[in-house]
């Protein structure tokens, strides 16, 4: 193996695997039930812990150079720009149709 | 030059023998066409992109010709719409976005770090075929009909009332848009994996960092109009209501997601003219630049602020006037970082050693003719004047002179002071100077009446207009013929010098940076061995220092 | 499934392969991931411009979301969900298998990563015909008896374009590992060299977290709901 890759045990692979079995099954169980907007906030959590799980782990960021962190969630930053300010163009006219 | 035999099928008229390099190491249609060498891949990419620029340059002759009159008597209006749409589409897409990055960057990137190619060759290569693929589609769209909806595709006429070739031309630039992707990842790998022992981010030349930056926006820009004119294509076949009111979709959606990237494009097409600019500034004044780490900062700074402010082509739209305020608080600030790189390129003129070679020239006319197009874009940026000009040619002109007084013009600086490297010939300085005058005069009499003609309130995209606007348009046709003139000189006395122009040396101009230090035209490795680096990227001694003022080379 | 390589046969033949551009295999390995990273953040962009009309459209149309919604079958969802976390985490051992020099191990571990990721497809052509069969592929051919029939087809619109285009990578993704596990069974990687299997992983894994944000944005909205 090269100086700068870090191996990640199959154990450690494991455990979050079953970590992320379990975050699916509440995502789904907790879109039974009635929490108001908190449904939205819950699930997008679940989603983003699951979602940080697999990069850090599963893409073995968690190891990796900063340069890399810069990139995996620099690209995410850009989106959330899209967004935010397409959404508060919406959020601001004064009729919608 | 070394004693190696004459290589195989060169003239013998030509003197000396060249040793091997990059243009006669192999021959063959196949060595081109198979080619990984990232100068063999520029050099592709150079002749290609030509092509698509004097398309572009025929349409824009097809619009100045039916404005010499106010009817419209050369087109009629669904033709003259297909003029300036294919206008826009071949020199935005297949023209300006490539023409610096994929030319001089493919060329240089890797010599400018000390490598021996870019990090990814075959990707390269990649890249070359999907422009031209994605060119083939455009030029078919063109050819089979044309399309009509301006560069700018909006919705719904494009996806639900248009009836010429959307998809095709859709098609052609969704491909080309991965042809920019592929280019900006491998330079941003080059450019952070593979720089020379000794060549730390802060001793890399401007036009390296111009060049990163340019990728940022390559990457981060691109996908989202590509998926945006996916949508704008499965909305146009299946009858979808993303973009169409009629459906319950909103046209202004469209505007967002298309100018969430096109505004950044405009930044990808001026960074890298404006890392040229910096290079030529200093090798023509002989002299280190102004506040290097400033124009470094800048440079990031024009990406990622050129990301904040793309509502501010859609103050007249719809868009909500809460949004559109933002829009243009944020579109003062992304003025400040080119503004910031105008001052130090003058501040490295200032006693400096100035040699009025046709590159210099070209640098000299960027830096006026990129400081009114700047200017001018604050005229539109803000909110209560863009009213008055929003879509009137006030913006057509505003736009093309940062396009084409500044890109365009930059490019062509570049192309003369790497011509000797790239093709191992010296171009002829006298024809070369005129065409950089012709071009300079000939642009401001295309472009400066039309700032006059839209603040009178001459709308863009017509071709018929009132009587009193047509003196302007007269003088404007005039200045695009002269325009045409100088642009077309350098591609015949380009095209001579590969014969029978004087072999260059390693370093014609005496100037700085390791692609100088290799002989021209380089061999296909680059480097013999890896150099290091030792010093900052304008290592120029201090004037005071010199016995007496280097000679440039006069055709 | 992790056991040392025991065969009679000759020893992995791993040829340590460094690029003419690159100086070492360090440099190599530093670019090729980096330059995957870059891919993934360019891809991030692609499908945030879609997930960006998405959030728009569920901003203005929160009702004919949820009613739309229902109408996607979350069982299968779920399984699916679950069959594609099962992918990552056999393609995250066949990079570990890549890194050991397992050459067994690496070829099972990238065809059962191939399986499952076929299962997956296979649920996802399942749904799309019966919800061709349910008239709810949008186009001309599309009808809704309900409310907000225009919204509703907009759901559909983006369920078919985002979970198409997240298909469409998907079977790019089976077809570099088709490439891949004929290399690895040819004994091209070893630990001195495995890029392919690491980089082919990461955007395995990207795959992975793009579903990890479709499923609940389009099967689970407004379920706890009854109009």
């Amino acid at each position: 193996m090269l100086k700068s890759e870090h191996m990640v045990g199959v154990g450690t692979y494991l455990t979050i695997f079953f970590a992320l079995m379990v975050l699916t099954a509440i995502t789904t169980a907790v879109a039974y039930v009635d929490l108001g907007v908190l449904n939205v906030v819950i699930m997008l959590a679940i989603a983003v812990t699951k979602a940080t799980m697999v990069v850090l782990w599963f893409m073995h960021l968690k190891f990796a150079t900063r340069l890399t962190w810069l990139w995996a969630f620099g690209s995410v930053v850009f989106f959330a720009i899209l967004v935010v300010i397409t959404l508060s163009d919406y959020l601001t006219r004064a009729v919608l149709s | 030059m070394s004693a190696a035999p004459i290589p195989h099928g060169e003239p013998a008229g030509a003197g000396a023998a060249r040793p091997t390099n990059y243009l006669n190491a192999d021959y063959g249609v196949r060595s081109w066409l198979l080619t990984v060498d990232h100068k063999r891949i520029a050099v592709l990419y150079l002749v290609s992109i030509t092509l698509f620029f004097l398309l572009g340059a025929a349409y824009a002759g097809a619009i100045r010709l039916e404005l010499l009159t106010p009817r419209g008597d050369v087109f009629g209006d669904d033709t003259y719409n297909k003029m300036f749409t294919m206008h826009g589409i071949a020199m935005v897409f297949f023209f300006l976005i490539p023409s610096i990055p994929a030319t001089l960057g493919n060329f240089l990137v890797p010599m400018m770090v000390g490598a021996r190619d870019l990090a990814f060759p075959r990707i390269n290569l990649l890249s070359w075929y999907l422009y031209m693929i994605g060119g083939l589609f455009a030029l078919g769209a063109m050819v089979i009909g044309g399309v009509d909806t301006g560069w700018t595709f909006y919705t719904p006429f494009s996806t639900a009332y248009a009836t010429t070739n959307v998809i095709p031309a859709a098609i052609g630039i969704f491909i080309a848009g991965f042809s920019s992707i592929l280019t900006g990842l491998n330079f941003i790998v080059t450019i952070h994996t593979m720089r020379a022992p000794g060549l730390t981010w802060f001793r890399m030349p401007l036009f390296l960092w111009a060049h990163y930056a340019t990728s940022l926006i390559m990457i981060l820009g691109t996908p989202v109009v590509a998926v945006t004119i996916l949508l704008v294509g499965l909305e146009r076949m299946f009858g979808l209501g993303f973009f169409d009111p009629r459906l319950g979709g909103d046209p202004v959606l469209f505007q967002h997601l298309f100018w969430f990237y096109s505004h950044p494009a405009v930044y990808i097409m001026i960074l890298p003219a404006q890392g040229v600019v910096s290079e030529l500034v200093c090798a023509f004044s002989r002299k280190r630049v102004f506040g290097y780490a400033f124009i470094c900062a800048s440079s990031l700074l024009i990406a990622v602020l050129g990301f904040l402010v793309w509502g501010h082509h859609m103050f007249t739209t719809g868009q909500s006037v809460y949004a559109g305020m933002i829009f243009s608080f944020l579109s003062m600030f992304v003025a400040i970082p080119s503004a910031v790189k105008v001052f130090n390129w003058t501040a490295t003129l200032y006693r400096g050693s100035i040699a009025w070679t046709a590159p210099m020239l070209y640098a000299l006319g960027f830096i006026g003719l990129f400081t009114v197009g700047g200017l001018t874009g604050l005229f539109l940026s803000t909110l209560g004047t863009d009213v008055h000009l929003h879509d009137t040619y006030f913006v057509v002109a505003h736009f093309h002179y940062v396009m084409v007084g500044g890109a365009v013009m930059a490019y062509l600086g570049g192309l003369h002071y790497w011509w000797p490297k790239i093709s191992g010939r010296l171009y002829p300085e006298a024809p070369a100077k005129i065409s950089a005058a012709l071009v300079f005069l000939g642009f401001n009499l295309t472009f400066f009446p039309q700032f006059v003609l839209g603040y009178m309130g001459m709308p863009r995209r017509y071709h018929v207009y009132v009587d009193e606007f047509q003196v302007l348009n007269v003088l404007s046709t005039a200045g695009a013929t002269i325009l045409g003139v100088g642009y077309i000189l350098p591609l015949f006395y380009l095209i001579w010098s590969f014969r029978y122009g004087e072999l260059a040396p390693p370093n014609p101009w005496g100037a700085t940076g390791l692609e100088w230090q290799t002989p021209s035209p380089p061999p296909t490795e680059n480097f013999v061995r890896t150099p290091v680096v030792t010093t900052d990227a304008y290592d120029y001694p201090h004037l005071e220092l010199l016995p007496s003022p280097k000679e440039v080379p006069v055709g | 499934m992790a056991e040392a390589l025991a065969s009679a046969h000759a020893p992995d033949v791993h040829v340590l392969h460094v690029a003419h551009q690159f100086d070492d295999a360090e440099q190599q390995w530093t670019a090729s991931t980096l330059g995957m990273w870059v891919f993934l953040a360019q891809e991030v962009l692609f499908f945030g411009g879609i997930f960006a009309v998405y959030v728009i459209y569920r901003t203005l149309y929160p009702d004919a979301f949820a009613v739309a919604s229902n109408h996607l079958d979350v069982a299968l969802g779920t399984f699916n969900t679950a069959v594609l976390i099962g992918s990552s985490l056999t393609m995250a051992l066949a990079v570990h298998a890549s890194q050991v020099g397992h050459r067994r191990a690496l070829v099972g571990w990238i065809l059962m990563t191939m399986l499952l990721g076929s299962v997956f497809l296979g649920v996802k052509v399942y749904e799309y015909a019966h919800k061709w069969h349910e008239h709810l592929v949008p186009g001309p051919w599309f009808q809704w008896h309900g409310e907000y029939p225009k919204q509703v087809e907009i759901f559909y619109s983006l369920y078919f374009g985002m979970t198409g285009l997240h298909a469409l990578h998907m079977v790019v993704g089976l077809g570099i590992m088709t490439w891949l596990v004929v290399a690895a069974r040819a004994g091209r990687f070893g630990p001195d060299y495995h890029n392919p299997v690491e980089i082919t992983g990461l955007y395995w894994h990207f795959v992975d977290i793009v579903w990890i944000f479709l499923f609940p944005l389009l099967y689970l909205i407004g379920r706890h709901w009854h109009p």
